[in-house]
């Protein structure tokens, strides 16, 4: 049976902090291991904990892709490690596995992505109109439910959070969302039931603006969601038209509100 | 000490936040109870998330002849009559209100051509009768639970894992267990608490379960004094995949075939057309050509055999490929593709109604099911038993303990029919949350003592403790059990095999309290399956025993060595205790008697 090496990232230090001071506590370990038909990478790391590594921290759940648990960069590209088949890479050389980037690390493979659920807490649920019939229920046509059902495939597996430059590269945590709730956000304010308006926070709290739309949340995706073409773009065009339009700044300042 | 620990207290504390437990903890703080939830996995990623087809519900958006009376009749026939008729009947009624309110808070479901709520056919179910999203209802319903609970004022512990409950007297007190960050033991003091754990498939090989079904709610419960019910009724999903290796197990939902998808063997025969039982004869189509018209909706056609209940359908793929006429990898095929005969731009709709489906086999097994069939095999799925409770209220028989969902038993009977899950979740998710909420206003708070605290964390952290040199490796442990389990206690169940079966797990067990772990005590994986183990060896012990005792085929219960159905044995459910010496005390619980009119309802739907 062929085999393959393994390089994964252990310890408590998260690689970009990995000084030459912290290299005994932390850095890649190779590990080889016999490879089988249709394996994951998940299935390599999972078979290195049970043989080679049972303190190797890694975390999962469904191993099917539908959960978003197992986030990793794998030859440096963000991935979910169950969908990672390893006869799609080169094993020549070794595969390497690393925990996200972005976020701070727990041990091993498992990082903190308690920011994320912060996030989602300060954004404003649905507020539905009044049901249509009186037996309480709404009627919606299937076309409307189409594009917020896009978003809805979304599996919080935060992968377009780890790839975002604003959070990877400037941190910038406390005035950015990131894709994943532009997407979250779009969903409520395209949702044919909701009657709120998330764009003062989307605009004043959430960074919409400091998205340049460079596309990587996009092609990180694993449900193949559109981010940017449907989800960041639309809501931008909406805060222009609520905060920037010309008539409108002028219509306001005649009421007498604080100009946008 | 116990004034080390972090302590929390709360009116209500949930176990679980799959679809169970965030319903409960919503009741239970809309009852106005102070609640706290704490998940093995972070908020949003349990095992409902896995869930494809959809929500069982009467709502009768597509066919108006459904209402819960048919919806009762099916689960009670589903179930092999060894159903709590009381929480059948609660189900099926308040099912449709769960459904609607989900919309309120924001779930996305297909709609039909007049705007309402779409519903699908699925096994056993008479009519169109589940709500959908394509085929991730799971995630759909896991998410609209979460951002409504979040905005409703309770506490999350995520990756916290329960090690012990604790009691007080006869009463429920709280529950000790550890955060997987850094391995810290915690204190959580409550009035009232859900388990709403899921299930159990870890213990079994071939499962579509994830690592955290490992019954911690039955195990928890049995140790803190409860009894448990039915437990050797473990549903085998007929359709998993089974090629390549690495995803052997993973579920292939039951939609594809209510969609159109049929079952073949290697000669091609649709097999599922050669035994069907007197049960369903009445309501099964005669030829292929029937069961077509049905799931393109043609009322007055009747369901294809392939829709037949999940035990059932299992048993026939089981009996082809024992009979040599399997698949190349020891299954059967399903195949979706062969409905480009009957409808332009077939590819294109299987696309959209099974979007995963489609997903899952090309990126997993470099397969297209639009243009060729998969191939499948059982799985193991479901647990119908679990936590004996009261079926009004959700309460086990320790005063304050509560169960819903997947742990807790009694709706599902011998065989639960697909959909009937989420829903299940919903209606007793929200009862069980109700009443703990009651239980927790009317009774004040519990004694905490000290010395179950102290024990429960030294029996947690001993395997730290033990010389690694005689260690025995939790995941080796693990792995033979999950073997010697498919291989003896699996789909197919005979006394003597169930006998070794025991012994094994003596064996194992005896092993498992050798485990040393290395490592230190952050998120240490070698450590939680240690103590995961614990209560899978624990629960794969009750399985067996129940699955001995009931010496007839019932539902998913098949003994090769009973092959038929008994009259005596349909008369009661197997119910388990710990008894005083310690051992497992196995009792005959006569099912409660149905009320006339509900009987009434049955024979009118036969």
């Amino acid at each position: 049976m062929p085999s393959a090496i393994f390089r994964i990232w252990r310890g408590a230090v998260a690689p970009r902090d990995a000084g030459p001071a912290a290299r005994h506590d932390a850095g890649f370990v190779d590990y080889s291991l016999e490879i089988t038909p249709g394996m994951v990478v998940l299935d390599a790391v999972h078979r290195i904990q049970a043989e080679q590594a049972p303190d190797l921290a890694v975390r999962w759940n469904c191993k099917a892709g539908k959960c978003g648990s197992c986030s990793a960069e794998i030859n440096g590209m963000p991935r979910l490690m169950c969908m990672t088949r390893l006869n799609h890479l080169p094993l020549d050389r070794p595969v390497q596995i690393e925990p996200m980037k972005t976020f701070p690390i727990v041990r091993d493979l498992v990082t903190d992505v308690s920011w994320n659920y912060s996030v989602k807490r300060r954004i404003r649920p649905l507020a539905p109109r009044p049901p249509d019939a009186a037996d309480g229920t709404w009627r919606m046509q299937q076309q409307d439910m189409d594009r917020v059902q896009e978003f809805r495939k979304c599996i919080e597996c935060y992968l377009c959070q780890d790839v975002c430059h604003v959070l990877r590269e400037h941190q910038g945590f406390d005035a950015f969302a990131g894709p994943r709730f532009f997407t979250h956000i779009a969903a409520l304010e395209m949702h044919p039931l909701d009657r709120d308006s998330r764009l003062r926070e989307l605009r004043e709290e959430f960074g919409l603006g400091l998205c340049n739309i460079t596309k990587c949340c996009t092609k990180v995706c694993p449900e193949y969601i559109h981010i940017t073409d449907n989800a960041i773009i639309p809501l931008k065009e909406r805060v222009v038209d609520e905060f920037y339009d010309p008539l409108k700044k002028l219509f306001r300042r005649k009421k007498g509100s604080a100009p946008a | 000490m116990s004034a080390d620990f972090e302590t929390h207290a709360y009116d209500v504390l949930v176990v679980g936040a799959g679809g169970a437990g965030l319903r409960a903890a919503i009741a239970a703080s809309a009852a106005g109870a102070k609640v706290g939830v704490v998940t093995k996995s972070l908020l949003g990623k349990a095992h409902t998330v896995m869930a494809e087809g959809g929500i069982a519900a009467a709502l009768a958006n597509v066919d108006e002849r459904d209402n819960w009376k048919v919806h009762f009749s099916d689960t009670m026939r589903g179930g092999a009559y060894l159903n709590q008729w009381r929480m059948a009947e609660l189900h099926a009624k308040e099912a449709p209100e769960r459904v609607r309110e989900l919309e309120a808070w924001g779930a996305v479901f297909d709609r039909t051509g007049d705007g309402k709520i779409l519903q699908r056919n699925f096994g056993g179910h008479r009519y169109p009768r589940l709500a959908h999203v394509g085929d991730r209802t799971g995630l759909e319903m896991i998410r609209t639970l979460q951002d409504h609970g979040i905005h409703r004022g309770m506490s999350v512990h995520m990756e916290t894992t329960l090690v012990a409950l604790l009691t007080d007297g006869g009463r429920v007190s709280g529950a000790v267990g550890y955060d997987r960050e850094r391995g810290r033991m915690r204190v959580f003091n409550a009035r009232a608490v859900v388990l709403a754990t899921g299930g159990l498939g870890r213990i079994f090989q071939i499962t579509s379960n994830s690592w955290e079904y490992t019954g911690d709610g039955p195990a928890l419960a049995y140790r803190a004094g409860a009894e448990l019910m039915d437990l050797e009724f473990v549903q085998f999903h007929p359709t998993g995949m089974i090629w390549p290796p690495s995803v052997r197990g993973i579920l292939v939902t039951e939609g594809v075939r209510g969609e159109g998808g049929v079952l073949r063997n290697r000669e091609g025969r649709r097999f599922m057309f050669d035994d069907i039982p007197p049960l369903y004869r009445q309501q099964t189509a005669d030829t292929p050509e029937e069961g077509w018209r049905y799931v393109t909706g043609d009322r007055n056609a009747r369901r294809p055999p392939e829709l037949l209940t999940r035990d059932h359908v299992a048993r026939c793929i089981m009996r082809e490929v024992r009979e040599g006429r399997g698949s190349p990898h020891g299954g059967v095929f399903l195949d979706i593709a062969w409905i480009k005969e009957k409808i332009p731009h077939a590819a294109e709709h299987i696309r959209r109604k099974l979007p995963s489906m489609y997903q899952q086999f090309k990126e997993l097994a470099d397969l297209d099911i639009t243009a060729e069939p998969m191939e499948i095999g059982p799985t193991t799925h479901y647990s119908m038993g679990g936590v004996r409770v009261d079926a009004d209220t959700q309460m086990s028989s320790v005063a304050g303990l509560f169960a819903a969902g997947e742990c807790a038993a009694g709706l599902h009977g011998a065989n639960r029919l697909g959909g009937n899950s989420l829903s299940d979740l919903l209606v007793f998710g929200q009862r069980a949350g109700h009443y703990a909420a009651e239980f927790a206003a009317q009774n004040g708070p519990a004694r905490s003592d000290a010395a179950q605290i102290e024990a429960a964390a030294r029996g947690a952290t001993e395997v730290f403790e033990r010389p690694a040199t005689t260690a025995a490796n939790p995941f080796q442990i693990q792995q033979e059990m999950q073997e010697m389990m498919q291989a003896k206690v699996g789909i197919v169940r005979t006394g003597p095999e169930m006998d070794q079966a025991l012994a094994a797990l003596a064996e194992l067990g005896g092993r498992a309290a050798h485990i040393a772990v290395t490592g230190n005590r952050e998120y240490n994986p070698g450590w939680h399956t240690a103590l995961d183990l614990r209560n899978c060896l624990l629960v794969a012990e009750a399985i067996t025993r129940a699955a001995r005792e009931r010496r007839e085929s019932r539902g998913a219960h098949f003994r090769e060595d009973f092959p038929e159905k008994s009259p005596e044995f349909g008369g009661f459910n197997l119910v388990l205790r710990q008894g005083a010496d310690g051992g497992m005390e196995l009792r005959r619980q006569p099912l409660p008697p149905m009320p006339p009119p509900l009987q009434a309802i049955i024979e009118e739907m036969k």
